[in-house]
């Protein structure tokens, strides 16, 4: 395969600054050299590589957007997306440690914590020297957060968890679990460190995607955690929702980077692969395929751009992200499934990254708010009407 | 110690490079440029000098604004000071190597990297012509580099084998790949980077001593033949290779 040279149909570059391209570009490299030579390996016996962990942590890749006081490197929104970007080129299961670290686990605790716990646990989150989760699903509700059942009762000392969060990634591997539990009925975020009784947290087996991530289910009986490990500002549906909206941002670049990829090698297979004495790249169907791969992610990188200038200005609406997520995850997906096609048999092979990027990207559409939902809060935003229920 | 690299700003490697309308130099479009390669590990080494003794690196680049990118990159990697010496003229190697002294002159570090060639047009000359113009020693293709008490011991690679060597500052040292393993920039030292300025100077001016007339890509290669398989083939292979290839 021939290096990856990016894929700017409409000069895109120019709209970016020398520092967010210096961004993209490391990243770019940093997957090439350390994720792509070892994800299909990773893929295929299903771990996550954690020796990568303290390498994205030594590049910066932890909460990059957060202030530099806790070690972070306070860059904006469209550099974070770049760099969402690539990671998800490389595999949407790494991609998703980043997000999960960055945006489901110091955004909460940075948005919501004590001077004490963002003290404590950013600079180790940003450093890799602790690894975080985030649990919000329950096994009886998934699009509907909000009836969830796990509950927090005051004790002397602390607070009594009881319940289950199923579909958490880096549940087994965390340190630190972001929990949202009822508190008197009202959903407040709590942290569960590893190790505190009553609290385990088993790896879920048997997923034909995002096979190179951990996926957890996490217990709570009786789990008395400590009073200082509640995020005091934390209260309501809102508090787990402004933390997915961070995270959703970050899926909508890396939809273009899974994209990115199907599209890069099946036009490099379809010049190079000879059928009826021509490269397929030669028939018009072929063509038209490829065609619709590249206006598509042109198309996701317009709105991607954009979307981060708003949420730079602060201006950008949680519908405006849902958007992003729900159009670019459709078409990436989309575009995986083409690009297997044009490989033939190839495309099903972990030779060519294709078929897991299609795998991956089933999950992709349904965590943080399946596609479904997502038409649904347009459609609420656009008409006035909630259709939920 | 002040340290200065001269750096570079190259079409990439996997680049597939076409030569422009003039035809005798590459049509720049749609190409990405990067960091001379060779030049990379020159920053580094220049950055691993400073951990170790303190002191200050500065680079230089002699090209247009493009060349800031690879300032940049430099710079987001932990050099302290970016110098670029603003010019887009065509120049052949002596050209560029007379500007470069020019300005190190006035710079007076101790030690000056280079990468041992430059991979847009392979001249392997200017660092080795401007430690002439300087009139200061050289150590070329180095792998090894320390630096003690004014003086450099360096490791050389040489066919076949290794050459020790040593020298007095202030020394020209141009990098050769296996000199050491270049960092990435942390986003941290991309985001610091934005408040180190590059300070912009017009070079001495071009005075050519060769010049590009033409440039051309190598002929098309013809397809390839399939002798047979198996070992029943090789008599046949080795009296092509011999006959008509003329290669053994
Ligand atoms: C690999 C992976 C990792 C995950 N990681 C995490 C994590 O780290 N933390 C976490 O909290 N969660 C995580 N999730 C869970 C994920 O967010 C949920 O799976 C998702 O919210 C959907 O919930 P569900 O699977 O229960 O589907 P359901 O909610 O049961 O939905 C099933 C189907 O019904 C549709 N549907 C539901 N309600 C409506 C409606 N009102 N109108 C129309 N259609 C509707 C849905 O769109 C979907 O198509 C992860 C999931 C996966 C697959």
């Amino acid at each position: 395969m021939p290096k990856f040279q990016g894929v700017d149909y409409y000069n895109l570059d120019e709209l970016l600054s020398e520092d967010e391209i210096l961004v993209r570009n490391t990243v770019r490299e940093f997957v090439d050299e350390h994720i792509t030579p070892v994800i299909e390996k990773h893929y295929i016996a299903g771990t996550f590589p954690m020796d990568l962990i303290p390498k994205m942590a030594e590049l910066g890749l932890f909460g990059p957007t957060l202030p530099a006081k806790y070690g972070c490197a306070e860059m904006n929104n469209v550099a974070y997306g770049l760099m969402m970007q690539e990671l998800e080129r490389g595999d949407s299961g790494v991609r998703s440690f980043a997000s999960v670290q960055s945006g489901l686990v110091m955004y909460p605790i940075y948005a919501f914590g004590s001077e004490e716990q963002k003290d404590h646990w950013l600079p180790k989150l940003a450093y890799g020297k602790a690894i975080g989760c985030f649990g919000l699903t329950e096994p009886d509700y998934g699009s509907n957060p909000g009836g969830m059942v796990t509950r927090a009762e005051k004790k002397d000392g602390g607070y009594l968890l009881n319940g289950a969060k199923m579909w958490i990634t880096n549940g087994t591997l965390a340190d630190v679990a972001v929990v949202w539990a009822k508190l008197d009925g009202e959903i407040k975020g709590f942290l569960v460190e590893k190790g505190t009784k009553g609290f385990t947290a088993p790896e879920m087996t048997g997923k034909h995607s995002l096979r190179a991530s951990v996926t957890s289910e996490l217990v709570f009986q009786d789990c008395l955690i400590p009073e200082k490990n509640l995020l005091p500002k934390s209260g309501g549906l809102k508090s787990p929702l402004m933390c997915l909206t961070q995270a959703r941002y970050g899926i909508a670049w890396g939809a273009i980077g899974s994209a990115m990829a199907c599209y890069d090698t099946a036009l490099n297979y379809a010049k190079s692969r000879i059928q009826f004495d021509k490269p397929i790249a030669s028939f018009q169907l072929t063509q038209e395929k490829l065609v619709h791969m590249v206006t598509e992610i042109t198309k996701a990188q317009l709105m991607c751009l954009q979307l981060g200038r708003l949420k730079d200005k602060n201006k950008v609406k949680f519908t405006q992200i849902s958007m992003a997520k729900r159009n670019n995850v459709y078409h990436a997906l989309e575009i995986a499934r083409v690009a297997r096609e044009i490989l033939g048999a190839n495309g099903i092979l972990s030779e060519y990254p294709v078929m897991r990027h299609a795998a991956n990207l089933e999950s992709v559409k349904t965590y943080e708010g399946t596609h479904e939902m997502h038409t649904l809060i347009i459609g609420e935003d656009i008409t006035g009407i909630p259709a939920f229920v | 110690m002040k340290i200065a690299v001269c750096i570079n700003h190259v079409p990439d490697t996997e680049t597939k490079v076409k030569v422009g309308a003039d035809g005798k130099s590459i049509d720049r479009a749609g190409v990405n440029f990067i960091i001379n390669p060779y030049d990379e590990f020159a920053v580094e080494e220049a950055l691993r000098i400073k951990e170790k003794q303190t002191g200050e690196v500065v680079v230089l680049s002699l090209g247009g604004d493009t060349h800031k990118e690879t300032l940049r990159k430099a710079l987001a990697m932990g050099v302290d000071k970016a110098v670029l010496l603003k010019d887009d003229t065509p120049r052949d190697s002596y050209s560029v190597a007379a500007a470069l002294s020019a300005a190190l002159k006035e710079l007076a570090p101790e030690v000056v990297l280079f990468g041992k060639q430059s991979i847009d047009s392979d001249d392997a000359a200017v660092g080795l012509m401007v430690a002439e113009m300087l009139g200061w020693a050289s150590v070329a293709v180095a792998v090894k580099v320390e630096i003690a008490d004014g003086k450099v011991t360096a490791e050389r690679e040489i066919e076949g084998g290794h050459e020790k060597v040593e020298a007095t500052l202030p020394v020209v040292i141009t990098a050769q790949k296996g000199l050491n393993e270049p960092r990435y920039p942390s986003l941290k030292g991309i985001m610091a980077a934005k408040s180190k300025p590059i300070e912009e100077k017009p070079p001495a001016p071009a005075q050519n001593r060769a010049e590009v007339v033409e440039m051309r890509k190598p002929p098309a290669k013809s397809a390839g033949k399939i002798v047979g398989t198996g070992a029943d083939a090789v008599p046949e292979l080795v009296r092509l290779l011999h006959e008509e290839a003329k290669v053994i």
